[in-house]
């Protein structure tokens, strides 16, 4: 049975395709002015790579911010129901989903159904999301693929005092003046966005075993920053940033079957 | 090189009418903020000189450079001061002061000097942060309120957008009301968010001066939930850099209906004009005069 999860986010827009179980194909587009478009765009991606059309797709379920402007679902999906969903799939030991995305960071607490037990979300400040670490990117004048690797090479931990982003990045400018390397900045962004997770995930009472998922689980300096803050290992699946995706997939194929 | 909107004009004043070398008690405050800094010498509690410049990367060569600033050209030099009080987030690093105050304590009182003695309610906006400050009828605080850890609702959240639009940040409150209608406030909280949602509205096809005017409003809604939550009494006064900006100040007024009081000096020298009546009281105790 043919199904598709598709995820509106502030950033990128991911679309999946299943079959029963099987991820049969993913695609992804910004997310542009029009997300319409681009909900369509990643989703024929997606089509293109499986090799039908969207007539072939028993149900479609959307999920994320912008999940009204993917028109063509027949139903919808929070982004912390299709990460319970997608995350109990897949590692059922998982307690604890933190999601990071472009603009907003989560922290959700499922029981071994997959049922959420609780969440806490920030959306309001980029002090705790994507955002953050690419704006201190350009502050320091590297790509934001860079960061990453970056702050692995980092010899010593230089405290951050501001939260804000804009704030920060007036900091991470004096730090440059103040003759800090970069790979030491970079990791004292990091430390600073794990910090405003880890106490996001402490809210809801982090408990093992913990995946983490977004795109910001990409990043491999943050990944090592928020390790070392929670003092624990942390489970990534492969293509982290599709995680939403795939948990409204999952319900998606629910619907198919007529759950 | 990229031509800089936020970038606000230093600017310093003299009195026209008082001789200094007449006077008893020289006294002065600077105020080392973040964003800017501002330095006030008062002659026997008249106010006499002062300056408003940016704070550069040294908190101590500001607080220098504000200070050569206010006395250069009334023929006085740092000398001929009795007694500093240095105020501000880098009041600790202002070299000659001969104490530090907080800015909260130095804004009410000199709030009260510039308002008079009717004023009960401060909104400070300044470059980091936003402070609401109650205070009785001496420059007493009685109870204060402040948010300095997010942008917005700050100056610096409002140069962001002078550099965003490309309009500059001493134009911007004139042009907010360059609208047909009053838009929607941008919804965002965080300035980040702010600046991709204007960026959306932007390429939607909204005019500048209606972003600006979203974007104003946003901001006087932000700082109204901080002054309701400390609660406003008359009198009512805006001091700090954002003070200058009518766009927020008429929307704050709107939003609360009051009318804040008019500004006899430059609103961003409240918290150094305190520390200088601070200073000449020091002055006054350590001379048995009090």
């Amino acid at each position: 049975m043919r199904v598709s999860g598709i995820d509106c986010g502030a950033k990128f827009v991911k679309a999946l395709i299943l079959d029963d179980d099987k991820i049969l194909a993913k695609g992804s587009a910004a997310s542009g002015f029009d997300q319409k478009a681009s909900a369509q765009e990643a989703l024929g991606k997606a089509l293109k790579e499986a090799g039908f059309s969207m007539e072939e797709l028993e149900h479609i379920t959307a999920t994320g911010t912008g999940k009204e402007e993917a028109a063509f679902a027949q139903t919808t999906v929070t982004e912390v129901g299709a990460n319970a969903k997608a995350m109990s799939a897949l590692h059922p030991s998982v307690r604890t989903v933190i999601d990071v995305g472009a603009e907003e960071g989560r922290a959700i607490r499922i029981d071994d159904k997959g049922k959420v037990v609780d969440f806490a979300i920030n959306e309001k400040c980029a002090a705790g999301a994507g955002t953050f670490t690419e704006t201190m990117a350009r502050a320091l004048e590297i790509k934001v693929e860079e960061i990453g690797p970056l702050s692995l090479k980092s010899q010593k931990a230089v405290p951050m005092n501001a939260q804000c982003a804009v704030f920060a990045e007036s900091e991470v400018v004096s730090l440059i003046h103040a003759k800090h390397s970069k790979e030491d900045i970079a990791r004292a962004v990091h430390d600073a966005i794990a910090d405003r997770i880890a106490s996001l995930s402490r809210k809801i009472g982090l408990e093992k075993d913990v995946a983490l998922v977004g795109g910001v689980a990409r990043n491999v300096g943050f990944v090592d920053s928020l390790k070392r803050d929670l003092q624990l290992d942390l489970l990534i699946p492969e293509d982290p940033e599709y995680s939403c995706a795939l948990g409204a997939a999952y319900v998606a194929l629910e619907k198919a079957k007529g759950g | 090189m990229e031509k800089e909107y936020w970038r606000w004009p230093e600017s310093r004043w003299t009195a026209p009418d008082i001789d200094w070398k007449s006077g008893d008690i020289i006294s002065a405050g600077v105020d080392v903020g973040s964003v800017s800094s501002q330095a006030v010498v008062m002659v026997d509690g008249q106010l006499f000189c002062y300056s408003n410049i940016r704070t550069g990367s040294d908190s101590p060569e500001s607080a220098q450079k504000a200070m050569d600033k206010a006395l250069e050209e009334t023929g006085s030099t740092l000398k001929d001061v009795h007694y500093t009080v240095g105020t501000g987030y880098g009041r600790v690093n202002v070299p000659f002061a001969d104490r530090a105050i907080t800015e909260i304590a130095c804004h009410a009182r000199g709030a009260n000097f510039m308002y008079g003695p009717s004023i009960r309610t401060i909104l400070d906006m300044g470059g980091q942060d936003c402070k609401a400050i109650h205070c009785d009828n001496k420059g007493k605080v009685t109870n204060f309120l402040m948010n300095d850890k997010c942008a917005a609702g700050t100056g610096r959240g409002m140069e962001v957008f002078a550099d965003l639009l490309s309009i500059p940040i001493e134009e911007m409150g004139s042009l907010s009301f360059k609208v047909e209608e009053e838009p929607e406030p941008v919804s965002s909280t965080c300035v980040v968010f702010a600046k991709s949602e204007a960026v959306g509205l932007l390429r939607k096809g909204w005019p500048k001066e209606k972003v600006l005017a979203a974007y104003s409003s946003a901001m006087a809604h932000r700082v109204v939930e901080l002054l309701e939550r400390i609660g406003i009494e008359k009198e009512f006064a805006v001091t700090g850099g954002i003070a200058k900006n009518e766009g927020v100040v008429k929307r704050i007024e709107a939003e609360l209906s009051i009318k804040a009081l008019e500004p006899q000096h430059d609103t961003q020298i409240a918290g150094a004009l305190g520390g200088a009546l601070f200073a000449k009281a020091l002055v006054e105790k350590q001379r048995g005069l009090r």
